[in-house]
């Protein structure tokens, strides 16, 4: 493994208020069901990471707690409301906010266009203070404010995702692989802003991760998905512990 | 010299009619990536709906022109809009996400309804209307022509670019179009953001409508006949304009428009009116030989 700094854990595990529970979870891509039974909790001011291979149904499951596609069976709850067969933009209403695979940032809208979609659902007085923190955390976003998203790096892409989604004022931020593709020195930056969130603000993250290593250091829990289901559960440290997660996911494989 | 101005604003006043029109056609296209075959119906609705409001007025003895014409303008847009929505609604929304080809004919099905609707409610005669807006302004004196800027022309244009430029103001500043990009662009995000995707897409056919009823009107003012068939003509005239200006781009859609009246207006001035349909669409295919995205457009092809 290679030598890091050593882990400043994450804020201190709070104290347990649910705030998503997923319960017995079945999705299905037409015939091909992609998660079987599938439990979570995240608690407010945690951050919880889902790793797991390519393919394991992780992305999967971030999408279907945001309606699509649509939970087949089972159970998602949001600070006590169920909200498993609402439409996703009323998901999004409810104060959670998801930077998704790909980053899907619109890349014929400029950078500015792409936050003020960000903020579509805030009330527009909050929009200037909004706007003033994302760039203070990236403060390459306001570099480039005129530039069209498309023409973006792969790291200020992600920077933009993640600022995009800041800007709805989440409590709960659903982060999926911010890590891939960017060079270690950007996937440092952007996990240092996602620990500061955390820290600072109580900002609830559930971050989807193929980079193991990185993520269950930054994770107060984590989970392990293994062909769409959940094969083991416990702190990052646990976890990061554990031989078969370090013979699966990291040796060889930690960046 | 006269010859060829007068060619040149009658082109103007056309090509803004077919552009007004192929802006329907290129938004929906844009949005959902379908060619909305009713649009061309909806336009020949709008021009229904203005000529009733007309006689209605008539009869309860409104004449006063200016507040006849804001009439028509504001019942056509309101009427037709609500047929736009309604057809997204009923044909449409039903059959997103099935295949491909199902929209499209659906589209073709709605247009052949709309059509034998109209024929059925309003009988298959043409309808005339008496000229409401009459004289000009005689631009040149020459020896064997004048040169006319007819009021009608210009109160069809005028209307045309502060449409035009309202519209471009409304989809490249307001929140609503921003949405309405963004659903274009990638919907599934969009909806992640919280945007109504549904609704957005709505509304895009209820824009499209309201400026292809707004063609409807300044059509009926132009040529004072219609009957349930000049969608038909038009219609494939304006979504050909929209594929020359480049399928999904906005100013393509008006430059488009612009271009076939010319070279329809031209082409019979010059040669002969019985080809000038053959002409328009021969630089259609002339023009998606060497640029396959049209004019504007951008290649389909994009950098992930």
């Amino acid at each position: 493994m290679s030598a890091l700094p050593a882990s400043t854990p994450s804020a201190p595990a709070p104290a347990r208020v649910p705030l998503l529970t997923v319960r017995g979870l079945d999705t299905f891509y037409g015939k091909i069901q992609a998660l079987r039974g599938v439990d979570i909790d995240v608690n407010e001011g945690e951050i919880v990471t889902i790793i797991g291979a390519n393919g394991a149904g992780k992305s999967t499951l971030m999408m279907t707690i945001c309606g699509n596609p649509r939970a087949a069976k089972g159970q998602i709850t949001y600070r006590g409301e169920d909200i498993t067969r609402l439409p996703t933009h009323d998901i999004m209403s409810k104060d959670i906010a998801q930077s998704p695979e790909g980053r899907r940032v619109f890349p014929r809208m400029t950078v500015m266009e792409n936050l003020q979609m960000g903020a579509v659902l805030t009330d527009p007085v909050h929009f200037d203070d909004d706007l003033k923190r994302v760039f203070s955390l990236f403060p390459r976003l306001k570099e480039r404010a005129g530039q069209r998203g498309g023409t973006l790096s792969g790291g200020e892409q992600q920077m933009l995702a993640i600022g995009r989604a800041l800007m709805s004022r989440p409590r709960l931020l659903l982060l999926d692989e911010p890590s891939l593709g960017l060079a270690p020195l950007i996937v440092k930056q952007i996990f240092d802003v996602i620990r500061e969130l955390n820290r600072n603000e109580g900002l609830t993250v559930f971050l989807v991760e193929q980079n193991a290593f990185h993520a269950l250091r930054l994770a107060h829990r984590g989970y392990v998905m293994v062909n769409g289901v959940i094969t083991m559960t416990g702190t990052g440290r646990e976890l990061l512990a554990r031989k078969e997660v370090r013979s699966a996911y990291l040796e060889g494989g930690a960046h | 010299m006269e010859y060829f101005l007068q060619q040149l604003i009658n082109g103007i006043t056309l090509g803004s009619i077919y552009g007004l029109i192929a802006i329907g056609y290129t938004m929906v296209y844009g949005i959902i990536g379908m060619i909305n075959f009713a649009h061309g119906e909806i336009f020949m609705i709008g021009s229904f709906i203005a000529l009733t409001t007309f006689v209605a007025l008539a009869l309860l003895g409104i004449t006063f022109l200016p507040v006849v014409l804001l009439i028509m303008l504001i019942v056509a847009m309101g009427f037709t809009a609500l047929w736009g929505w309604a057809v997204e609604r009923v044909a449409y929304r039903p059959l997103r996400g099935s295949f491909r080809l199902a929209p499209l004919i659906t589209a073709i099905g709605m247009s052949i309804f709309l059509q034998n609707f109209v024929q059925v409610t309003q009988g298959a005669r043409v309808k005339p209307l008496p000229p409401q807006i009459q004289g000009g302004i005689t631009l040149m004196q020459g020896e064997f022509v004048n040169v006319q800027l007819s009021y009608v022309q210009i109160l069809i244009v005028v209307t045309t670019v502060v449409l035009m430029a309202g519209f471009t103001l409304l989809i490249s500043r307001t929140s609503l179009g921003r949405a309405q990009r963004a659903c274009e662009q990638d919907a599934k995000m969009a909806s992640l953001l919280g945007v109504n995707v549904d609704r957005t897409i709505s509304l895009t056919f209820v824009m499209g409508a309201g400026l292809a009823s707004v063609a409807g009107l300044m059509f009926l003012l132009y040529y004072g006949v219609i009957d349930f068939y000049i969608g038909f003509l038009a219609g494939v005239k304006a979504f050909t304009a929209a594929v020359l200006g480049g399928i999904g781009s906005l100013p393509g859609a008006m430059l488009g428009g612009l271009a076939i009246g010319l070279i329809e207006t031209f082409w019979s001035g010059y040669f002969s009116v019985e080809y000038k349909d053959v002409a328009a669409f021969s630089i259609l295919a002339i023009v998606l030989i060497f640029m396959p995205s049209g004019l504007l457009g951008r290649p389909e092809v994009e950098k992930v």
